[in-house]
Formats: C-alpha cells, sequence, structure tokens
C-alpha cells in the first residue's frame, strides 16, 4: 500500500518532467481477503493516460500493458517417461524465484502493439517473461518453445495462475481505461506488484506500478500456519483430536 | 456444501468425505481392520496429493483403532506384553518410514513408491487372502477338517518370551521384526497394516484368534498417532480437518459394518477381504501402466516473501 504509493507519488513528480505522458492508475481494492467460501473474484485497475502540453500532436492511439506479479517462489517441473513398462519422474528443471500468479492484459494482440525486439526487452506477453532456471548450475531462462518451460506455463494457466489476453484492456475513452484482474480460488498469498506499460506507435513510452495485497483469513487459514510453524503442537492436537473421537465413539455405540 | 482443506489446499465437499469416512468405516468394521488401504487409494482418487493423503489417513486410522482397542480392552482381548514387544518394533519402523518417505519427497519419487508399495503388497496379501478363503470355502463344502498346524522355525529362534494372556512362548525376534515392517510400511503407505498384522500373527506367530484383533490394534493405534506426530513435524503435511471428517464418518460406519460382519462367516469374510484388496492393488497397477494425460507436474517448494 505504501509503495504503491510511494510509486504513484514519484510518477507523479517525476513522471511530466521526463515523459510527455503520465499514467495514473488505481485498483478497485488493495486488500482482499480471501475467506474459506472464496471461490475466485475479480479486481478491477482503473486509469487514465494524461497528455500536456510536451505531447506530440500525432499521439493519439495509446497501447497499454498490464502485468500482475504474485509472490515469487521456487518451483519443480518432472517430466515422467516410461521406464520398464512404468511411467516414472525422471527428468526435472527448478524454476527458481518464479511468480506464483502471473497475468498480462493488453488493449490489441501483443505482437500488434510493438515490434518482438521492444517485447523482448520490455517482457510482454508468456513468452517473453523472464522464467529463470537452473540449468546444471547455470542459471537463465532458455527459449520459449523449450519443453519444460512451456509444459510449466500451460500447467500454470490450466490452474488459471498464469494467463495473457491481448483484450482484457479496454479503453473507455481514448485515454482512460479499465481491466479485470481474475484471481481465482487457489490464488496464493501475498503481494502482487501490477505494472502498467504505455505503448504508442509501438514505441516504449512510459510505465507506472502499482500493488495490492492477498490475505487469507479464517479457520482455515489459522490452520494452515499453526500446521507449518508449530508443527508440534499441530501434531498433538491432533493426535488428541484423533483419540477424543475414538473415545467418545466407544461410548456412544457401546453395546452393554 | 464445499469446505476448503487447509493443508490439501483443496475444496471439497464434505457430504462426499464423510460418505467416503462411513463406507470405509464400514468396510473395516465389517472386517475388523483399519481400512486405511482402502482410505488412502480413495482420497488419492478425489485429488488430494498422496503425499497428504497418507499424512492425514494415519490420524483417521488411530481414531478408529482407539475405539476398538477400546472394547477391546475391556473384553480383556488384548496382550499387554506381546502389545508392547510388537511397539518397541513398530516404533523405530515408523520413525524409518518418516525418514523414507521425507527423503522420497525430496527426490520426486514419492507418489511413485506409494504407488508402487500399493501394488506390490495389495495383490500379493490380496492374491494370497483370496486363495486361501477359497480353500477354506472348498473344504467346509467337502467337510474335511483342516490340517492342523504344527510349529515351524520361527519357533526356533532365542530369546524366548512367555506371553501370558495369549498363552504362548515365543521368541522376541520375530515379534519385534513384525513391528518394524508393520511401522515403516504404515508410515509410508497410511496404512494401519491390520490387514498383514492379523494374518502374520495367526499364522506365522500362531498367536491365538482370541487375543489377535485386539493387540493388532493396540499396535495401529499408537504407530499411527506415532506418524502423525511425526508427519506432522518434519513434512507438515497432516490436514486436520480432512482427518476430522473422516474419522467421524469413519467410527460410525464401523459401528454398522461391525454388525454386517457378524452375519457373514469367517470364510466367506476373507474371500471378500482378499478380493476388494486384490482389486485396490490392481487399480494402482494400472495407473502405472497406462499413459498419464500429462507428463509434466509441478510441485512448488514454498513461496518466500
Amino acid at each position: 500500500m505504501i509503495r504503491a504509493t510511494l510509486a504513484l507519488l514519484f510518477v507523479l513528480l517525476l513522471g511530466p518532467a521526463a515523459r510527455a505522458e503520465r499514467l495514473i492508475v488505481s485498483v478497485s481494492n488493495h486488500r482482499v481477503t480471501v475467506t474459506p467460501n472464496y471461490s475466485g473474484e475479480e479486481l478491477v485497475l482503473f486509469g487514465s493516460v494524461e497528455k500536456d502540453a510536451t505531447t506530440p500532436a500525432d499521439r493519439k492511439a495509446y497501447d497499454l500493458v498490464v502485468t500482475v506479479m504474485g509472490p515469487r517462489a521456487d518451483m519443480v517441473t518432472r517430466r515422467k517417461e516410461r521406464t520398464f513398462g512404468i511411467w516414472i519422474n525422471t527428468d526435472y528443471r527448478q524454476f527458481l524465484q518464479v511468480p506464483s500468479y502471473l497475468a498480462l492484459f493488453a488493449n490489441r494482440p501483443f505482437e500488434a502493439i510493438t515490434s518482438p525486439e521492444i517485447a523482448r526487452r520490455q517482457q510482454i506477453g508468456l513468452n517473453n517473461v523472464l522464467l529463470t532456471q537452473r540449468v546444471s548450475g547455470d542459471f537463465a531462462d532458455v527459449v520459449p518453445n523449450d519443453a519444460f518451460r512451456s509444459a510449466f506455463i500451460r500447467l500454470r494457466t490450466q490452474r488459471g495462475l498464469y494467463r495473457e489476453d491481448g483484450s482484457a484492456v479496454t479503453f473507455l475513452t481514448p485515454t482512460l481505461f479499465r481491466t479485470g484482474i481474475p484471481l481465482p480460488a487457489e490464488v496464493p498469498i501475498g503481494t502482487y506488484d501490477v505494472e502498467i506499460k504505455l505503448f504508442a506507435n509501438g514505441a516504449f513510452i512510459g510505465k507506472t506500478e502499482t500493488a495490492f495485497e492477498i490475505v487469507k483469513v479464517g479457520f482455515e487459514q489459522f490452520v494452515a500456519t499453526t500446521a507449518r510453524q508449530n508443527g508440534l503442537i499441530y501434531g498433538l492436537v491432533t493426535a488428541a483430536m484423533a483419540l477424543m473421537t475414538g473415545w467418545m465413539a466407544s461410548i456412544v455405540f457401546r453395546k452393554d | 456444501m464445499q469446505l476448503y482443506l487447509p493443508i490439501a489446499d483443496l475444496p471439497v465437499n464434505v457430504f462426499l468425505v464423510l460418505a467416503m469416512g462411513a463406507a470405509v468405516g464400514f468396510v473395516s468394521g465389517m472386517f475388523g481392520i483399519g481400512g486405511g488401504f482402502l482410505m488412502t487409494p480413495l482420497l488419492i482418487f478425489i485429488g488430494i496429493t498422496p503425499a497428504v493423503a497418507v499424512a492425514s489417513v494415519a490420524s483417521h486410522i488411530a481414531a478408529s483403532s482407539f475405539s476398538g482397542a477400546l472394547s477391546y480392552w475391556r473384553r480383556r482381548a488384548i496382550d499387554p506384553a506381546l502389545a508392547s514387544v510388537l511397539l518397541c518394533g513398530g516404533v523405530t519402523g515408523t520413525a524409518l518410514g518418516v525418514w523414507t518417505f521425507t527423503q522420497l519427497r525430496a527426490l520426486g519419487q514419492l507418489d511413485l513408491m506409494i504407488a508402487l508399495s500399493y501394488v506390490v503388497l495389495l495383490t500379493a496379501v490380496g492374491s494370497l487372502m483370496f486363495s486361501e478363503g477359497l480353500r477354506a470355502l472348498m473344504r467346509t463344502r467337502r467337510g474335511t477338517v483342516p490340517p492342523r498346524r504344527t510349529h515351524n522355525w520361527i519357533h526356533g529362534l532365542p530369546l524366548k518370551m512367555r506371553f501370558k494372556r495369549s498363552k504362548i512362548y515365543l521368541s522376541v525376534i520375530p515379534v519385534v521384526v513384525v513391528g518394524i515392517m508393520i511401522g515403516f510400511i504404515g508410515a509410508i503407505m497410511g496404512i494401519g497394516g491390520g490387514f498383514i498384522l492379523v494374518p502374520i500373527m495367526i499364522y506365522l506367530l500362531r498367536v491365538p484368534t482370541s487375543t489377535v484383533i485386539g493387540t493388532s490394534m493396540v499396535l495401529t493405534l499408537v504407530t499411527m498417532l506415532f506418524a502423525t506426530m511425526l508427519h506432522a513435524v518434519t513434512n507438515h503435511l497432516v490436514d486436520a480437518v480432512l482427518a476430522l471428517i473422516l474419522m467421524v464418518g469413519g467410527v460410525t460406519g464401523a459401528q454398522f459394518g461391525a454388525r454386517a460382519g457378524q452375519r457373514i462367516r469367517g470364510e466367506q469374510l476373507r474371500l471378500l477381504l482378499g478380493l476388494l484388496i486384490l482389486s485396490v492393488g490392481i487399480r494402482f497397477a494400472i495407473e502405472l501402466v497406462i499413459q498419464p494425460s500429462d507428463l509434466f507436474t509441478i510441485r512448488e517448494m514454498g513461496v518466500s516473501g
């Protein structure tokens, strides 16, 4: 929240001096609470492109790419192969500090917005986002059609945690825009960074950032936190619960 | 009614899980077993990861074996001496099992090992039990008397001890070994092991039927409680919410199962149980052999920040 405000302030103070346009954005909710019966929600991002006197007259149409990145985590992708007639995990790749949630939205298809060169540099599209892998001791991202990388993106997309959409951003007026950020039920908790990049005539002309936070509340979250932080107490309570249930059953169903 | 399982990280229908608990409880009450070998596969089948299923079922089995053990205790059908010797092995085996479980999980081969153990153990025990039940059934049809049991090599081992309530004089070595074995596979596979332990105790150790089930329940109870603790401390995989629903369903179903079981003859019961175990084993075998719909899997190593 503070970060978002600071980022906005930063843009407001320095933006006009350095750029001809400035971006003003806000999300509908900076703190999303996930309750036990949460079944997915959509956050709305609003914003506008403000022109000033230095804006070139030929800039009429703008393009926007919104990138939402969830908390980062290490993940392992494994591949099964048939060995001795059965399917076994054989090969694996480690993905280091990759976003647990990743959404890329634009007002037009990514390839129509800018050149492949700029798209790569600005990490536009799931194929261009940096996903660091550990490849035999080295740390690098690989080509987009690498089997592990594409399987990773495909599996995350299936769970609704990775997505790209070239038509999710809508311009309400030539300068006012909005987009929805869908957050599925199994969305990871933590801080989400939102980056909004502005393009005009294929050129990258500026960006701004904001953030929101996802917190889980309720009994389930309490259980999950306890299990992770106080394993011993959690185990004791579970064991006691088992004994209680068994004891109660033997009383309730006691045969005389 | 949907409920979110905190550790399994999955929403499930409460009534579905409750019904599963009751159904498995019914079967377990009918055959006098813990039912872990049915419960764990069912949980895996509804989408819970094998690791969480194994860890959570341990506490479910602890609950059902506790209620069973209590009623056997009242009927003085538990041999405390035999149970303690079994437990020495059982606790060691469980610790070894949980340690192996952790190692396999780190290697990414846990799911495979769980499936393989199920295939090997269940098809072996299932076919043995089935054929034995079939033979017993034939014998009763023909009206012949089963061959007299004789002592075997196990009874020649040293370190003998007298187990008063069971009225047997037996070396502690095989008892401890059996305990270790049951504890080990129980921790890895999420089963109480009653369906293996009872036949071993009857046929190999010659424990009389009057104390065999009660005593095996004590072993199951303690090893499963211990496994719950270890899984909770080392792997953080025990889903208490899931376990509670299973327990409630399980202990209720078991009561009705026990009543139904009394109406079926022993040989038929063994035949049925053998068939059931065998089919679960085959189910796992098929799963391993056919090509999975997706060759890739992702595992998160923990979110930072």
